[in-house]
């Protein structure tokens, strides 16, 4: 039996087509993907994305557990509600997942990928080990991303007026805490997201998100399913677990770099030495974004081929991008990699055009168009 | 659920054919095809003239999720391709088996269509999938 977010009743209502995704039944889409990535692009879409795992961390030695156990360093968060993305790494300088970290109030709260939450908590605990820290998976909470040049203004309308005024003041990557009764400051408004687009991830108590959902439905906010927000994170030059890193793969390969601290030269985290090496070495590959603009969809798993290079690359993740109107993949290839290469396809070979990883910011292309 | 019309002809692989008399089928794909595929982005069509035997490749269907081949559910002559789709290949998840056909055949041998799978065998073997 999988498991259900408490918005599964919500999407069987809204028509939509329900799908296993590690274990849960979730939202592909509900009719048209193409249409829900458009909403998202032009006006603003909301996702359940309860399905990912909530890690509260408390007790006196979280700040030093958590720059031990992140690649990324959480001294740099300076007040609570503040996020920051960092890589979780094993000894060998590979990825054992990515999320985001954010200071609560009291404490810390990690959200990590579902597919790998079991294996997360299990690994946070091992390395726990010897620090004063309590680890609360939280099952207890849903998530909503409501994602779009409209999303904070959508979710202004339906929240209390000081509230919506706090989420207009919210740099990226800060959030508040707001009580949905008086006294607590069980609702956090994130403004982050996975689609290259303005918008909020609110973490809120399950019990309450599916009034908080039609709530939204009612304002406006038509819901999206897994399917628009792969297609909205792949244009956004997002890298997704699984598919441009994993525990074989050093962030420095998957255009994470930025995302390594090794400004506090004193600090150890979990992967540095060996990451350390990795950088002195020079990594072999790194990851770009193709672009095929004749007919055909790039697909996962298909080689890369670079001139000059016996190695071929490989795409990581591959699809249509309906903002653009034609096939985009993120790739890792070599490092000597130019500005084209030939993917092998179904049936025929096409050249591709290799960019920065990156195709749609804020609905607009963010890539130069070629010189002819 | 998905929309089988009893009227069509289908083959396992996801074809209807219905006869429009004088010995000519038109071709799409079918309802459960659609919803399976999700979105279509890409369509590849047979050209006029093309001759075809029952389960020859005669295009390819090609969504935001997968691509998939498109088979000739019976053998004949291509007489017609529906151009439109290819400014338009959403018509085919909109209206499968209206204005998402794909191709019209001239039979070479009407008997094969009595070989195609009805309405309900269809719904069974696609069940099963």
């Amino acid at each position: 039996m999988n498991s259900r977010t408490s918005l599964y009743a919500a999407h069987e209502k809204m028509g939509a087509r329900i799908v296993d995704f590690s274990g849960w039944d979730m939202p592909l889409h509900y009719g048209s993907q193409i249409k829900e990535h458009h909403c998202v692009r032009r006006d603003c879409g909301m996702f359940d994305v309860s399905h990912m795992t909530v890690v509260d961390i408390d007790g006196s030695d979280t700040r030093d557990y958590l720059r031990y156990l992140l690649a990324n360093d959480v001294a740099k968060i300076t007040a609570p509600g503040q996020g920051l993305y960092s890589a979780m790494l094993n000894d060998r300088g590979g990825v054992v997942d990515d999320l985001i970290v954010y200071a609560l109030p009291r404490g810390f709260r990690l959200v990590v990928n579902c597919a790998t939450g079991d294996k997360d908590l299990a690994w946070m605990n091992e390395y726990a080990q010897g620090f004063q820290v309590a680890l609360q998976q939280r099952d207890d909470l849903a998530i909503i991303a409501v994602q779009g040049p409209q999303a904070i203004a959508r979710v202004s309308s339906v929240v209390e007026q000081t509230i919506g005024d706090r989420i207009s003041a919210l740099k990226p990557f800060a959030s508040i805490f707001a009580a949905s009764s008086p006294g607590g400051d069980d609702w956090q408004y994130a403004r982050t997201g996975y689609t290259g687009e303005d918008g909020l991830e609110i973490i809120l108590p399950s019990r309450e998100a599916e009034a908080f959902w039609w709530q939204l439905h009612d304002a406006g906010v038509p819901p999206v399913g897994l399917a628009a927000r792969d297609t909205l994170r792949l244009e956004a030059g997002l890298n997704l677990y699984g598919h441009e890193m994993d525990e074989s793969i050093s962030p420095l390969q998957a255009n994470m770099a930025w995302t390594i601290a090794w400004q506090d030269a004193e600090r150890d985290f979990v992967g540095r030495s060996a990451l350390l090496a990795a950088r002195d070495e020079g990594p072999q590959d790194k990851l770009v974004g193709l672009i095929l603009t004749e007919r055909g969809v790039l697909r996962d798993g298909q080689a890369v081929y670079i001139e000059g290079c016996e190695r071929p690359g490989v795409i990581t993740s591959g699809s249509f991008s309906p903002t653009l109107g034609y096939s985009i993949a993120l790739a890792r290839v070599p490092l000597q990699a130019g500005d084209w290469a030939e993917v092998k396809m179904r049936k025929k070979s096409e050249t591709v055009r290799l960019i920065e990883p990156g195709f749609v910011s804020r609905g607009q292309q963010v890539f130069a168009a070629m010189a002819e | 659920m998905s929309d089988t019309p009893k009227e069509l002809k289908y083959a396992l692989t996801h074809e209807w054919a219905l006869n429009e008399g004088d010995g000519v089928v038109s071709v799409g794909i079918t309802d459960f095809a659609q919803e399976s595929l999700g979105d279509v982005v890409y369509i590849e069509l047979p050209e006029v003239g093309d001759k075809v035997s029952a389960a020859d490749e005669a295009g390819a269907v090609e969504s935001v999720k997968a691509a998939s081949d498109i088979f000739a559910p019976v053998s004949g002559e291509v007489i017609a391709i529906n151009e439109d789709l290819e400014d338009s290949p959403e018509t085919i998840n909109d209206s499968p088996y209206g204005d998402g056909w794909f191709f019209k055949l001239k039979m070479s041998d009407p008997s094969e269509l009595e070989h195609l799978l009805s309405a309900d065998e269809y719904i069974e073997s696609a069940a099963e999938e």
